[in-house]
């Protein structure tokens, strides 16, 4: 009997041990779900989500505090995919916080540029290189097309373009089949393009 | 010898109709220079080479035109002598049909050459060798276009055990490794024998497939004359068993050694390389001739009078191949490669490049258009065709479906889109479309994450970096009005020194001090600055001075009455 005490006791510590010894050496440090929401944000850094950045927009997730359909750069498909993370359901992208825009990147009209710095200072990734009575430009692959430079021009010397598609960017399509009809002289409506 | 080796088998394969006879029946043709060349820059696998030419430069045959972008790019060479007549955007020879970079030459028509210099390779280091390849512009010219100094390395184990060379050549239609190996087989050998030492291979397997007798013939005729015994004793003509895709990469090393290289590995970590006879015959060129790659050839068939094999200088326009060949009317489209493989081309003014190893004129007799897709009712005649051993129909279904993720858990790169299994489907599924789509979709997905990353860094170090500043900031301002009060209190120590009257509370009797010394130095000051144009004046200007003041003095007395009170 008192052996059986002994035993299941001595089982008590040892676990014990293992499990508080395995609670230090492996505590997982942060949020794990925060980093995986962030993830899967595009890293624009626009604010449109309201927050100052998609780190904050991923803590607001995180907590519970914002919607999923906030992130106009992320689209549909990001806002499938932050679905698919949290167990939410899908939602049309909220009309408030900008609508989805193909990608581009500023430019800096460079004759009209009267190098304020201005525009340095708002840029979230410092992708806008110049100095103070200087011409400024943008570093176009650095650029995530976050549009935060625009308002603090004096100029308006800056403008959006989307990227041009390159053999190296481009996609093969969807295969997609014309649907012919089988009598000419009625079209069936629904035909696709 | 050849008798005794052991071929071995890979899964899957289709025979389709081949089609082959039409154009192997003439000699390799050289066609005269077009009016204009357009060469596009970005040639190869890899990084954009840089125009190093601009408009009105006169331009030699061989001349390098555009340097390469790093170590994974290949250099371009003009084609021809000549005049730089234009540097800009030009349709390229890819199903987008979307512009690139490209040096269009007008040639003078006396094609002549730099000065071409043969390469030691022999007392050259392996790095020197493979900078001159890559400045050479020699790529994989089996339809990849890989650049070929970065395969020309022996990899970890130093050594090579075979050498896969291959002249298989499986794709319907393409004759243009049968009649290089037909009319240039002394070069190609001696340039399998420059591989041989440059990768330090024990044998050399030079893939035939057997239908082609001439170039099987040819080739073995020539191993019996080569001078280099040891280069005779070390390469070894195979013939393997016609079926597509016999000639691709993995397929041929499976056949000729029987080593299945596994998913996402080298075939160098396994002792093999494979290359294709044309880039074999142009790294020939490139070092015993000191040639860059400046042509390659094409094979032209379908709706063509006359199909053949032309060795094109890169840069022509397909059109004028076209109507050399005699042009039949009812082309509808071309296609660059074979049938199996080959993409359509958004015109007919794009020119030859490095790629082009055939230019097929379709006619809707010749490829009638898809028939409408049918539902996959899951046969599975795909996968029993397969030569990656891939399972085609879940593919399908993920890339249809969209699920990247689930087609990469498939090994969707491991399929190299043979389109054996679009050719057997009896649902007419255009299989290798969506694959194509799925990898495209992959790709652009991988490198918006890749722009996502680099984002985030920035953001990060933005805030660190804004964050330092502003303590930065706040610490010299600390530190200035530190010595701001302490020079006040030194200032303050001195006034109660001087100060006679002990009525005044400290921090008057600093204020006052200090305006004290504000107004001795305001006066000090003013008595330093004079007048910077009285001194050194002569008696006569003197005079002259007191003259007009005297004037001046009479004048102000005579206006005063007039004007009105000074206030």
């Amino acid at each position: 009997m008192i052996e059986a005490i002994l035993v299941m006791a001595l089982g008590a510590v040892v676990l014990g041990a293992a499990l508080g010894y395995a609670a230090v050496k492996f505590r997982v440090e942060g949020d794990p779900l925060v980093e995986k929401i962030d993830a899967i944000l595009p890293q624009t850094q626009c604010g449109q989500c309201g927050f100052p950045g998609c780190k904050p927009y991923a803590e607001a997730i995180a907590r519970g505090e914002a919607e999923i359909n906030q992130c106009p750069p992320g689209g549909e498909e990001g806002i499938r995919k932050l679905a698919d993370l949290l167990g939410r359901e899908v939602k049309e992208l909220s009309a408030e916080h900008g609508v989805e825009k193909p990608k581009s990147v500023a430019f800096i009209d460079e004759q009209r540029c009267i190098g304020c710095t201005l525009c340095i200072q708002a840029c979230p990734v410092d992708a806008i290189v110049g100095a103070a009575k200087q011409m400024h430009t943008i570093v176009a692959a650095q650029c995530t097309g976050c549009e935060l430079c625009l308002p603090p021009c004096p100029v308006d010397c800056i403008s959006m373009r989307p990227i041009a598609e390159t053999p190296q960017t481009w996609k093969w399509k969807y295969p997609v089949f014309a649907i012919r009809p089988v009598h000419p002289a009625h079209p069936a409506p629904g035909s696709r393009p | 010898m050849n008798a005794l080796r052991k071929l071995f088998s890979f899964h899957g394969g289709v025979k389709p109709d081949y089609h082959k006879e039409a154009s192997a029946q003439t000699p390799i043709a050289v066609p005269p220079a077009p009016t204009l060349l357009t060469i596009p820059l970005h040639q190869s696998i890899g990084g954009t080479p840089h125009p190093i030419v601009k408009v009105g430069d006169a331009v030699l045959k061989g001349q390098r035109i555009g340097e390469a972008d790093g170590m994974v790019s290949s250099a371009v060479h003009a084609s021809t002598s000549g005049t730089v007549v234009a540097v800009d955007l030009r349709p390229l020879a890819h199903p987008s049909g979307l512009s690139v970079l490209c040096v269009t030459i007008a040639p003078d028509g006396q094609d002549r050459w730099i000065d071409a210099q043969p390469f030691d390779y022999r007392q050259a280091s392996p790095l020197e060798t493979r900078d001159y390849l890559r400045d050479a512009g020699v790529v994989g010219l089996g339809g990849a276009v890989f650049p070929s100094h970065l395969k020309v390395n022996p990899g970890k184990l130093g050594r090579l055990e075979t050498l896969v060379i291959n002249g298989a050549e499986c794709e319907p239609f393409i004759t243009c490794d049968d009649l290089l190996m037909r009319e240039r087989a002394v070069g190609l050998i001696r340039g399998m024998a420059i591989m041989r030492e440059l990768l330090n291979a024990d044998r050399v397997l030079l893939g035939i497939e057997d239908n082609k007798p001439e170039a099987i013939a040819m080739m073995r005729k020539a191993l019996t004359q080569a001078p280099d015994v040891a280069a005779h004793e070390a390469i070894e003509v195979v013939v393997v068993p016609t079926r597509y895709p016999a000639g691709g990469a993995k397929q041929l090393i499976r056949v000729l050694t029987g080593i299945e290289v596994p998913h996402g590995q080298r075939s160098t970590d396994y002792g093999v390389q494979c290359f294709n006879v044309g880039t074999a015959f142009a790294i020939y060129e490139a070092i015993d001739l000191g040639r860059p790659l400046l042509s390659r050839i094409v094979t032209v068939a379908g709706n063509v009078e006359r199909p053949g094999n032309y060795d094109v200088l890169l840069g022509t326009p397909m059109r004028h191949l076209i109507e050399l060949c005699g042009a039949r009317p009812g082309t509808d489209r071309l296609i660059m490669g074979g049938p199996m493989m080959g993409v359509t081309l958004p015109n007919d003014a794009v020119p030859v490049v490095k790629a082009t190893n055939c230019i097929l004129a379709g006619t809707p007799a010749l490829f009638p258009p898809p028939p409408p897709e049918m539902p996959c009712i899951r046969c599975g005649e795909c996968a029993k065709v397969c030569p990656a051993d891939l399972q085609p129909f879940e593919l399908y279904w993920f890339s249809r479906a969209k699920l990247f993720g689930k087609t990469q858990e498939y090994h969707l790169f491991d399929c190299i889109e043979c389109g054996c299994c679009a050719y057997v489907c009896p649902s007419r599924i255009p299989l290798v479309d969506y694959y194509r789509f799925a990898k495209s979709e992959i790709w652009a997905r991988e490198r918006d994450k890749e722009a996502a990353d680099e984002a985030r860094e920035r953001y990060e170090f933005r805030q660190l970096r804004e964050e330092r500043e502003k303590q930065e900031k706040a610490a010299k301002l600390a530190a200035k009005t530190a010595a701001g009060r302490e020079k006040a209190a030194a200032t303050l120590a001195e006034a109660e020194k001087l100060a006679q009257a002990p009525v005044l509370t400290p921090a008057e009797d600093a204020k006052k001090a200090l305006i004290a010394a504000a107004l001795e130095r305001a006066r000090a000051q003013k008595d330093a600055v004079q007048p910077g144009n009285t001194e050194q004046l002569s008696d006569e200007q003197r005079a002259e001075i007191a003259a007009i003041e005297a004037r001046r003095a009479e004048i102000r007395a005579m206006a005063k009455p007039h004007l009105p009170p000074d206030d």
